[in-house]
């Protein structure tokens, strides 16, 4: 009992000591910005933006409040992350696949693409990606063209015509989904050879015995078992492609950080939007996290 | 990218916890002369402005600015360390005193006077935003550009008037915003953009420095904004201020009386005029009252000339870059430099 209390005690002692370390690092911050003349506050949230913004998922104009602005930063943040995601799991089982096989060219292909995706920096093959999608893209008055209406050129892929296009993939989105994919799904793959290796041969046996085939082993027996090991590290590697999809200001993508980026330049308040930018993230790597714990537990109520 | 935010949000935090605090209690220039050295804010690479070259060597009409401040405060041009700052982290790296004085074509604006706390020195250039579009398009105006893609760099005036005009003239101009600029350039050549938009000062260098053939590509005659360029300093250090905005000044004067660095000995030993005089230390002693010696702008002229010289070498039409002096000239030839009078 008496240990009990000594051990809140201490707890309590600890949390005071980092809220009040908080609060002066606050004060001081402000108490400083203030003695140089740097202004600060979050009323700029509400006023004009007065700056475009090229891709928008949802109505936007400059005369919208900075608020509006954030959350159009955030759709595109969210649209970009979301589908790395699918495209990121689909392609680095299939890698992870190709690298277990018995075939040795398809073994040598997925050896050769980890290593080499794994290991050039991801800032460098975005930049090359999107400067290479570019320069061969056909020109915008000589698009390629598939029936009336989809088109593809410097514009991007582009259904329907303008003014009235329905639907724009821009090639900063199609070089930052392709480059954060590519990159992702290197490590992916490896989560996913890990995780089916950590199955016993013997179920391929037993599963095989039973009269499956390789393919409906795999799917039955197999990949629900592989899951359990890989889900862990699996979520790490979403919660990556998420954060770094914060690098789209390379390449000309208006993601969160990129309208943060200009609306820090705008107003001047850089602690107030850096302030957003962090709690964002965190919000997002929170829920990915909430959400994949979620899956686990399913993958392990299955499996016992 | 993430080791830039991260200087900036260390820069930013730094600043506000006042860790470098001692760096701009006031006295910038005791600093300055104790590490015996200037630390100038530059761009990380726009030609006749600051660019380095393969040996490392700073050159441009910023750079000069820097190296005149060096000499007029150091006693040599050389005393000078150059940190290459993109544009969304250059205010910031002036506030947190990483860096004494920002000479980096960078537009002086209400706001950015006021919120920032920076305070601007002088106009160093008259410019205006304008947009570079291929040659091949024809085009004969900005107002043609309806619905167009246009390249520019973040953290800049750019975006916002980009939006102002777009808005007033009913184009549509969708905007794809690059952190740095050599992306920029990058997206452009390769033909992502119709047209390119930032200060036509930077058109004219991007146009030199970055096209496989310049010829290929035009500069559209609408200026959209007023952009004058100048050095930024930090609030709160009035001596330090004076001391960049009268440097300015003081080479502009130059031009203005005639002074050049190949007349300048000539004249230290033969001139009666007042005006000239005292702008060489030989008369009232207006270095004292910078906190300077008497021969501070005479060594700042030895070293990188008069306005008029700086902006030939540079900037010039003889140079890649080819600009025009127009609104750059002296107010006595229909410009707009009008030094104040250093007496």
């Amino acid at each position: 009992m008496k240990s009990r209390w000594r051990a809140w005690f201490w707890q309590a002692l600890l949390l005071v000591g980092v809220l009040a370390m908080l609060a002066w690092l606050l004060g001081n911050t402000l108490e400083n910005m203030r003695s140089r003349g740097i202004q600060s506050g979050w009323d700029f949230l509400g006023q004009p933006v007065g700056f475009e913004i090229g891709e928008t998922l949802i109505a936007y104009s400059p005369e919208d409040p900075f608020w509006r602005a954030f959350w159009v930063g955030l759709l595109n943040t969210l649209r970009v992350a979301v589908l790395g995601i699918v495209a990121t799991t689909a392609l680095g089982l299939l890698v992870a696949l190709a690298r277990l096989s018995e075939h040795p060219i398809a073994q040598g292909f997925a050896r050769v693409y980890v290593e080499v995706f794994r290991n050039i920096p991801l800032l460098l093959q975005l930049l090359m990606l999107y400067v290479l999608l570019v320069e061969w893209m056909p020109d915008v008055d000589a698009p390629w063209q598939w029936g009336e209406t989809l088109f593809w050129s410097k514009a991007g892929l582009v259904w329907g015509v303008e003014p009235e296009a329905v639907f724009t993939l821009s090639p900063e989105f199609l070089a930052l989904w392709g480059g954060l994919t590519l990159y992702t799904s290197a490590y992916v793959a490896e989560v996913f050879r890990a995780g089916l290796q950590a199955v016993p041969q013997g179920q391929w046996h037993g599963a095989m015995s039973l009269g499956l085939t390789r393919g409906q082993a795999l799917r039955s027996v197999i990949l629900p078992q592989a899951m359990r090991v890989a889900v862990p590290p699996l979520t790490s590697q979403y919660l990556n492609l998420t954060k770094n999809s914060s690098l789209a200001v390379a390449i000309g993508y208006p993601d969160l950080v990129s309208v943060a980026n200009t609306t820090m330049n705008q107003t001047g308040r850089a602690v107030e939007c850096v302030a957003i930018l962090m709690l964002v993230y965190l919000s997002l790597s929170l829920i990915t996290a909430w959400a994949m714990n979620r899956y686990n537990q399913r993958v392990m109520a299955h499996v016992h | 990218m993430i080791a830039h935010r991260l200087t900036q949000l260390t820069l930013t935090i730094a600043a506000c916890l006042g860790v470098a605090a001692p760096a701009w209690a006031g006295k910038t220039l005791e600093q300055i002369r104790q590490r015996d050295q200037i630390v100038c804010g530059v761009s990380t690479g726009v030609a006749g402005f600051s660019a380095a070259d393969s040996q490392g060597k700073w050159t441009g009409m910023d750079v000069d600015v820097c190296r005149a401040l060096a000499a007029a405060v150091l006693g040599s041009p050389d005393k000078v360390r150059y940190v290459p700052l993109a544009a969304p982290q250059r205010f910031t790296a002036l506030q947190s005193g990483e860096v004494d004085l920002l000479s980096r074509n960078t537009t002086v604006t209400l706001s950015r006077d006021t919120t920032l706390g920076l305070s601007m020195t002088a106009v160093l250039l008259y410019d205006g935003q304008g947009f570079m579009v291929p040659a091949k398009l024809n085009l004969k105006s900005a107002r043609q550009l309806k619905d167009a893609t246009v390249c520019v760099q973040s953290g800049t005036t750019t975006e916002k008037n980009l939006s102002d005009y777009s808005r007033t003239h009913k184009l549509n101009l969708k905007p794809v915003v690059f952190e740095k600029i050599d992306a920029a350039n990058a997206a452009y050549f390769a033909g992502r953009c119709k047209a390119y938009s930032t200060d036509a000062s930077g058109l004219a260098s991007i146009r030199s420095r970055e096209a496989k053939n310049p010829k290929e590509h035009i500069i559209l005659p609408e200026l959209i904004s007023k952009e004058p360029l100048g050095p930024m300093v930090r609030k709160g250090d009035d001596e330090w201020l004076a001391i960049v905005r009268w440097t300015v000044y003081g080479l502009i004067e130059a031009e203005e009386q005639g002074v050049r660095s190949d007349n300048l000995q000539k004249l230290l030993a033969e001139s009666t005029d007042p005006v000239v005089m005292r702008l060489l230390g030989k008369g009232d002693d207006l270095g004292k009252a910078l906190g300077l010696d008497k021969e501070w702008l005479l060594r700042a002229l030895g070293s990188v000339g008069n306005y008029g010289e700086m902006f030939e070498r540079h900037l010039g039409e003889k140079t890649p870059v080819g600009l025009k002096r127009g609104a750059n000239n002296l107010w006595t030839q229909g410009g707009l430099l009008y030094a104040l009078p250093l007496r």
